[in-house]
């Protein structure tokens, strides 16, 4: 064993005799193509004039495509509703994951149960958890929750005509719920109890020691759950789909939305294209921030 | 928690977990009883509490909709891309885990940000290509794109099990002249069994689930169930009874892996960033 992790350094180095090109090669040239051939297309498309419903419509368009875009205001109001979609989220996500992870760290009868069943609508389809908040809780005359206002004396809320983007925001903030719950509830495990005692000694009452020993154990974990969450909120689209299709208006047309509106409705692949290139410079912005935590993390 | 706490404390945390248990669950279980109710029943005000459980929703459901079917595809389509994503994955992940050099974290990194890569942005030209291939409504195409936007995941999960695993193993294997097929079949894989299985469960779930590619690029030959319940959004979506109960068949299956992976799962989905 001694001479082994003495040998080891070395061997390592020797350990270059395996040749790791191949190795990597398959994913490598996968992902390469995956990247790249889209992207030049769609670069290339947003270029052209091109409308699958107009054949004769043809040829070189320049920057006409970004130029027509960016005069009319929907693309600014998709992408504000794309940020202010995964931002909302974002927030209510990490307020209850903190919460949960702290509640469903103590000790009570029948905890596992429960867990389970607050990490329940993670392993739910986007597509019924739309559709069971829309029919059967949000219906504005035989939904659950028009029942219950009716009940209180309240009249009952129409929610995807009046609240159509807070409606979305509890929709997607319901299904992610679970999954900062799970990843901060882990993390809340590795927490050193004796620091906690201590401080407890010392006469630490409860804000306090979540603010200054729970809060920065979780920030790690967090930033986990932020960036894993951007790369899939950005893609939100089965809920817009299935509840508002992006209405009322353009009220709850995400970016996503509104390149799909675009390219398989209105079949303009140009004006999409250059919608795809705007949603990807976005990604980019995110991405850019985000591996650097990554990066951050890694160097652990 | 080691720490003292009076009785009314643990009473009132007992409340609260279980309240937002409850809360949390609430729509999947309210879902779940409208499945068995009848159609009136489902849609009745006041809600009813008290029914005549009924069974024939699930019925009625695989009468106007080939259940099989979509069921069939959504098994095939995630347990395609999911194998051939651990297939490309390993021999990747083993090299970065094995042999990393300067180059080996930026080059995970751009793996990740592929990932990043919204779908939307390329929608146009993969619908392009999949006319052009024939691939669109076809399980084959779905199988790739599958594949292609789990790989980065897949990849770095299984790099951070492979990262644990002690490098002497693997040497005293190479050192008896055991090549690196040999070293990932006979003790690579059987050493981080576990975490394949996690990633293997994650990358699953993620199938199962994605609706964005699937509701684009398939009508109804290699349709997942995905597509089945987007289909009961129509206005015959007020069939609420026979909707639930088609819900409760998409989701019953992953639901209950979820539950049963929940551990192993979150290592998985943090890359091993956080233990």
């Amino acid at each position: 064993m001694t001479n082994a992790t003495i040998a080891t350094p070395r061997r390592a180095r020797g350990g270059r005799a395996v040749r790791t090109g191949p190795l990597l090669a398959p994913a490598v040239t996968l992902l390469l193509l995956w990247m790249i051939v889209p992207l030049a297309m769609t670069l290339w498309f947003s270029l052209q004039r091109y409308n699958l419903l107009n054949p004769m419509v043809t040829g070189f368009a320049g920057l006409r495509n970004y130029e027509l875009l960016f005069t009319t205001s929907a693309i600014w109001i998709s992408i504000w509703n794309t940020l202010v979609l995964v931002g909302s989220v974002l927030i209510v996500t990490i307020v209850f994951g903190v919460f949960f992870a702290v509640l469903f760290d103590q000790p009570f009868f029948g905890r596992d149960v429960a867990r389970l069943l607050v990490i329940a609508p993670f392993f739910v389809m986007p597509t019924v958890s739309a559709l069971i908040w829309k029919n059967l809780l949000m219906h504005p005359v035989n939904g659950l929750f028009a029942w219950i206002a009716k009940s209180l004396g309240f009249p009952a809320v129409d929610w995807f005509t009046n609240l159509p983007m807070t409606s979305i925001v509890i929709i997607v903030a319901w299904q992610w719920i679970p999954f900062a719950t799970l990843i901060l509830l882990t993390a809340m495990q590795s927490l050193d109890r004796e620091q906690m005692e201590a401080a407890r000694m010392d006469g630490a009452k409860g804000p306090a020691m979540l603010w200054h020993i729970v809060l920065p154990h979780l920030m790690r974990p967090i930033s986990v759950v932020v960036m894993i969450e951007c790369i899939f909120l950005l893609a939100v689209f089965a809920e817009i789909q299935v509840t508002t299709s992006g209405g009322p208006g353009t009220q709850t047309s995400t970016l996503t939305y509104f390149i799909y509106i675009k390219a398989l409705l209105r079949w303009d692949v140009g004006g999409a294209s250059a919608a795809g290139v705007v949603a990807i410079v976005l990604a980019n912005i995110v991405a850019a921030f985000l591996i650097r935590t990554v990066a951050r993390n890694l160097d652990k | 928690m080691a720490l003292k706490q009076s009785r009314t404390t643990r009473v009132a945390i007992a409340l609260l977990g279980w309240g937002s248990a409850f809360v949390m669950f609430f729509p999947i279980l309210w879902m779940t009883i409208a499945a068995f109710k009848s159609e009136i029943d489902a849609i009745a005000t006041p809600p009813k509490l008290f029914f005549t459980p009924t069974l024939e929703n699930f019925a009625a459901v695989n009468q106007r909709a080939n259940y099989p079917l979509f069921a069939m595809n959504s098994v095939i389509e995630a347990l395609g891309a999911t194998v051939l994503a651990i297939l490309i994955a390993v021999p990747a992940a083993y090299a970065a885990a094995f042999f990393p050099n300067k180059r080996t974290k930026d080059l995970l990194l751009w793996m990740l940000s592929t990932k990043m890569l919204p779908a939307v942005g390329v929608l146009v030209p993969m619908y392009l290509i999949f006319r052009d291939l024939s691939l669109l409504d076809t399980r084959l195409g779905l199988i790739i794109l599958f594949t292609l936007s789990n790989l980065p995941i897949v990849v770095w999960m299984l790099y951070s099990f492979f990262k644990d695993v002690p490098h002497e193993i693997l040497e005293a294997a190479r050192m008896d002249g055991a090549k690196v097929g040999d070293q990932i079949r006979y003790l690579l894989l059987p050493l981080t069994l576990p975490g394949i299985a996690s990633t293997a469960l994650l990358s699953v779930i993620l199938c199962w689930n994605e609706a964005f590619w699937s509701l684009n690029l398939t009508t109804s030959k290699a349709a997942p169930l995905t597509q089945l319940i987007a289909s009961f959004s129509s206005p015959e979506g007020l069939f609420w009874a026979k909707l639930s109960a088609a819900s409760l068949l998409a989701i019953a299956p992953i639901l209950v892996f979820g539950w049963l992976t929940q551990r192993q799962l979150v290592r998985g989905l943090t890359f091993g960033a956080v233990k």
